[in-house]
């Protein structure tokens, strides 16, 4: 039979596929610590936390009013972002100044009180949500078998991606981010409100962890614990990529699911391990990560 | 701080006092130690639910038995980490007094309580960790495993699915020792009935996404694909599973499933899943009238853990008072002379090596439709009669077991 390392192709290109998926929500992910971390210089570990409360909200919003996955889709992050907002404006402003370290113990800490009030709601078996009646089902693809909710995880999150991108790096207002972000008291003095920028960056990058919780639900049990699973990935992808680097987020989160994907077909045991050994094989070569610029 | 040391030595030295009067109840007080996962993956299965279950049947028997002892309860998270859990036992045991321990929800916390029982010679009463090494190879004589074991459910579950015409198997296990002992278990009785397995992927614990697992699992084109794994794991293995059509094409097995599990995951991704089970609220009267107790007072359906909990104490608490004494050889030897026979277990008695057994049940999981009520999940398929659901001791390596 032919085939890599006695592993047959139809396998192969399988788990390449599912790499991808895993991959797609690494990058939405990552994209929002990337976008936060460039703008506030704030490692933000309610990160998590905050994915996990999209999938709740999603399961609320099915479960107490009715409000489909189209609409969760939509509201969901928006509601996420206010969230974000309030915790901009009630605790990380009064941190930038300070060192890193600050602002990542408050947001720890956030991360735990959130978790912890949803656990002491909901318990830690997690509630079922069902796929939406027009994604079940599956493509045959020849190798796989691929659910067609999985293929609309990979399109939502690759669109999303390539949006923040050029807003970001092609659009007037990505330029006065980028522009706050390089000089804040000189980009102020054009007459740009610049605290608004960043509050409204914060927003941005926590709704996109909303996106992702939502997009999690119908995959994932919703549960309580899901956020601090994902997290410490989540970091290590931001660190190969290079911390506050947009592309380079995007493309090690996509390029990490699919390494990890790999290792699952090769050696299952290390799968969990292997973003790591790239993690310290990238910090040796390249302290700055693949995409990041020495400072 | 400095009356936290005054209280702890003073604590001490009544403890050492307490030591000299034998024969006994030290104090007059009976103290029951409850150390659980409160906060972590198992907590939905032990937890809060776990402690209240204690609760109940200490006031059950205070109620009923008119003890002329006092009765204590103690609880607390023990994380479901081995160190946390021996630090806990070693000052409940030194300061405060604490006569046993129960529950312990990981197999790692009950081996290391276990070993610090044994040193301080108190009881120990596992319930909600299931791995036969606290029966076998860490056996000791101070403790007792009350409510199930993996060799019980696995044993149950793989004989009932070859016999279905499940034959040929596939593993997915969790790649740690709890895992491991459960592929084992159920591997050895897919081959002794006649059927075969055709391989096992492990994968990390505990992990979230299983698909590539399962896509292994289906190009494998088994039977049956056992879950040798539990908790969340278990949840996202069969919700994934369903998601790539594999379930009804080939059939999953739980090897360790909790009515909490198929609570969450809910009716229409478990139909049709055989389990093993040693309690189930809906089987006769008896189960019926307490587990509703336990729904008034915790808003939620016992799982055998609380059931077998609750039995536990109570057969203790009866030892104690039959022995008039809080003395752990005496009341363990009480409570190996008397048989259990309450609404979780009919006959049963503990062995030797520590082993209290009863007949467990094998379980198929209801279609939504045939669903009448809430928490009406199980169809109850077969009694398994205690003697075959557990290991025989003539396997057991037991170092307690002369063969």
């Amino acid at each position: 039979m032919s085939g890599l390392f006695g592993v047959p192709w139809p396998a192969l290109m399988g788990q390449l596929m599912l790499g991808l998926v895993n991959g797609s929500f690494y990058a939405i992910l990552s994209l929002g610590l990337a976008v936060i971390f460039g703008m506030l210089n704030i490692i933000n570990f309610a990160h998590g936390a905050l994915y996990m409360m999209g999938a709740f909200l999603a399961w609320m919003g099915l479960r107490y009013w009715g409000i489909g996955y189209g609409w969760a889709l939509l509201l969901v992050p928006v509601l996420v972002g206010i969230v974000g907002i309030v915790i901009e404006r009630a605790f990380l402003q009064w941190l930038y100044r300070l060192d890193h370290l600050y602002g990542l113990l408050l947001t720890f800490g956030l991360a735990l009180i959130i978790e912890g009030l949803f656990r002491h709601q909901y318990g830690v078996s997690g509630l079922p949500y069902e796929i939406p009646a027009p994604l079940t089902g599956a493509f045959n693809l020849g190798f796989m078998f691929l659910p067609r909710y999985r293929a609309w995880v990979i399109a939502v999150s690759l669109s999303v991606c390539l949006g923040t991108w050029i807003v970001i790096e092609k659009t007037r207002l990505g330029a006065y981010l980028r522009a706050a972000t390089e000089n804040p008291r000189l980009t102020a003095a054009f007459g740009i409100n610049v605290p608004l920028l960043v509050t409204l960056a914060y927003g941005f990058g926590v709704g996109l962890a909303g996106l992702a919780g939502v997009l999690a639900a119908p995959v994932f049990q919703v549960n309580p614990l899901m956020g601090s699973n994902l997290i410490i990935v989540v970091f290590a992808v931001v660190v190969i990529g290079g911390m506050g680097s947009i592309l380079g987020s995007i493309v090690t989160g996509i390029g990490l699911g699919v390494i990890e994907g790999l290792s699952k077909v090769f050696y299952p045991e290390a799968s969990a391990t292997v973003v790591f050994v790239v993690m310290a094989l990238v910090l040796m070569l390249r302290p700055a990560g693949l995409f990041g610029r020495e400072q | 701080m400095r009356s936290n040391l005054f209280t702890a030595a003073l604590a001490a030295a009544l403890s050492l006092a307490a030591g000299t009067s034998a024969a006994q109840i030290s104090d007059n007080v009976v103290k029951i130690g409850v150390l659980t996962d409160m906060s972590g993956v198992y907590s939905d299965l032990a937890g809060a639910g776990a402690v209240d279950a204690v609760n109940m049947a200490v006031e059950d028997f205070i109620r009923r038995e008119k003890p002329k002892f006092a009765i204590e309860v103690v609880s607390a998270d023990h994380q479901n980490k081995g160190d946390i859990a021996s630090n806990k036992a070693r000052e409940w045991f030194d300061r405060d007094k604490v006569d046993v321990i129960t529950d312990l929800v990981t197999t790692s916390t009950a081996l290391a309580v276990m070993k610090i029982a044994k040193e301080k010679n108190r009881l120990v009463m596992v319930s909600g960790a299931g791995s036969t090494r606290i029966t076998n190879e860490d056996c000791n004589d101070v403790t007792v495993h009350w409510t199930y074991d993996t060799y019980a459910t696995a044993n149950g579950t793989a004989k009932a699915v070859v016999k279905q015409g499940g034959k040929s198997w596939f593993f997915l296990t969790a790649d740690y020792a709890f895992g491991l002992s459960l592929e084992k278990d159920a591997t050895d009785v897919v081959l002794a009935n006649g059927g075969k397995v055709l391989g096992s992927v492990r994968h990390p614990f505990p992990g979230t996404d299983f698909s590539s697992f399962l896509l292994t699992a289906q190009a494998s084109g088994a039977d049956v694909i056992g879950l040798a794994n539990a908790g969340a794991d278990t949840i996202n293995s069969i919700k994934q599973a369903a998601e790539f059509g594999i379930t009804p094409k080939q059939t999953l097995a739980g090897l360790l499933m909790f009515v909490s599990d198929v609570h969450s995951l809910g009716l229409k991704a478990t139909q049709g899943m055989y389990l093993t089970e040693s309690f189930y609220w809906d089987m006769n009267d008896e189960t019926r009238a307490w587990s509703k107790r336990f729904f008034e007072r915790q808003k939620k359906m016992p799982t055998m853990d609380d059931a077998g909990l609750y039995s536990a104490v109570t057969h203790y608490l009866r030892a104690v008072k039959a022995t008039g004494s809080d003395d752990t050889q005496k009341v363990m030897a009480a409570m190996k002379k008397t048989p259990i026979n309450d609404f979780f277990a009919k006959k049963g008695f503990i062995r030797d090596d520590g082993r209290m057994v009863h007949d467990v049940y094998l379980m198929q999981v209801k279609k939504p439709e045939e669903s009448k009520y809430a928490w009406d999940y199980y169809w109850v398929r077969q009694t398994i009669p205690g003697d075959e659901a557990f290991q025989p001791l003539s396997r057991s390596r037991c170092p307690l077991i002369k063969q």
